[in-house]
């Protein structure tokens, strides 16, 4: 028989098979009016730091729930349990970030009476960005001991995010870090990002951030009923 | 970093696209990359050229176009494409009316865009 060649006009999209399932875990968390969050950062920046912190102050008034992913071990799911609250670990075995499908493999188990559920990302600032989870709202994180240039470095993470929380800004004092350079860059990357500083040491800025998250629960809430 | 797994995903929807048109051999794939996909293009291929082996496409050749990131001003409907994303002086902000509401049009796909088969 004879070969014959001929092209074949595909256009398909190789992240969709992520995208559709973020798209059906989205519609869900809606349905129960749950305000996910993904947080994005780099290792050490003070993602489960954070969630303990802003975990104690909401947890008397709202239900929370975490997932924590990363490469190996339990250790986080463990710290946010401390503290009173349902987390869940996925160990990821290598894999630098958290996709929808891993997610989906564990939506059965979370409560649908929840008001916010946090999701830990992978300790990366540059592949979790390239992967939507079906979260309401996400972080970004940039702690002060990583230095002042990193918006125009990393760029998706905070183009792709709403908020960006600058950490240890206890630590200010005693770092060259120019906090007006990387708030004036990130907003150049992306002019709607709100900017919180906070401190997990001090407890700076964390009254404003539960009180944002508690308002765009409202809000979205509202939009939604 | 996961250049290995989105190969995986283009290698499902090869053999999916291959075997409803009856080919007998991929001889080329032709992916576009968006510049802000965070494909690594020489990760992409050397994934590539190991998941190939034993498959319908194992002779194909890979061609990656590269797509550039694009902004459109969704107030006066200009449109720029950023050179490098690293540039220092680069902003997203719009250049002819200042505006803040520049939308992303290109530059974060990552699509399987043509397969040449032989049948």
């Amino acid at each position: 028989m004879e070969q014959k060649k001929k092209e074949l006009l595909v256009l398909e999209d190789i992240l969709g098979s992520n995208k559709k399932i973020a798209g059906q875990i989205r519609k869900k968390l809606e349905e129960h009016g749950i305000l996910a969050v993904n947080l994005l950062s780099a290792p050490g920046s003070g993602k489960t730091s954070l969630l303990e912190k802003i975990g104690l102050k909401l947890k008397d008034n709202y239900r929370l729930g975490v997932i924590e992913g990363d490469i190996e071990t339990e250790r986080d799911a463990e710290r946010i349990r401390k503290i009173g609250l349902p987390a869940w670990q996925i160990t990821t075995h290598g894999a630098c970030h958290l996709e929808a499908k891993m997610l989906a493999q564990i939506f059965d188990q979370i409560p649908a009476d929840l008001d916010f559920l946090f999701i830990e990302n992978v300790g990366n600032l540059v592949c979790p960005a390239s992967f939507d989870l079906g979260e309401g709202l996400r972080f970004v994180l940039l702690s002060v001991p990583e230095g002042d240039d990193k918006p125009k470095k990393y760029p998706e993470a905070f183009l792709t995010s709403q908020v960006l929380v600058l950490t240890k800004c206890d630590l200010l004092p005693y770092l060259p870090f120019d906090t007006d350079r990387v708030i004036k860059e990130a907003l150049e990357i992306n002019p709607h990002l709100k900017v919180f500083k906070t401190s997990a040491t001090t407890g700076e800025g964390l009254d404003e951030l539960c009180a944002f998250l508690e308002a765009e629960l409202k809000e979205r809430r509202s939009q939604h009923a | 970093m996961h250049e290995l797994s989105l190969v995986a995903d283009l290698f499902t929807i090869i053999e999916q696209q291959a075997n409803q048109a009856g080919a007998k051999k991929v001889t080329k794939v032709v992916v576009s990359v968006g510049e802000l996909s965070g494909v690594v293009p020489e990760l992409f291929r050397s994934a590539f050229q190991s998941y190939k082996k034993g498959t319908i496409a194992d002779k194909a050749r890979l061609q990656l176009k590269m797509v550039k990131i694009k902004f459109k001003c969704r107030s006066c409907g200009h449109e720029i494409t950023a050179r490098n994303i690293m540039d220092e002086s680069f902003s997203y902000l719009c250049p002819a009316c200042g505006s803040k509401e520049m939308e992303l049009i290109a530059g974060r796909d990552l699509y399987l865009e043509k397969l040449e088969i032989e049948t």
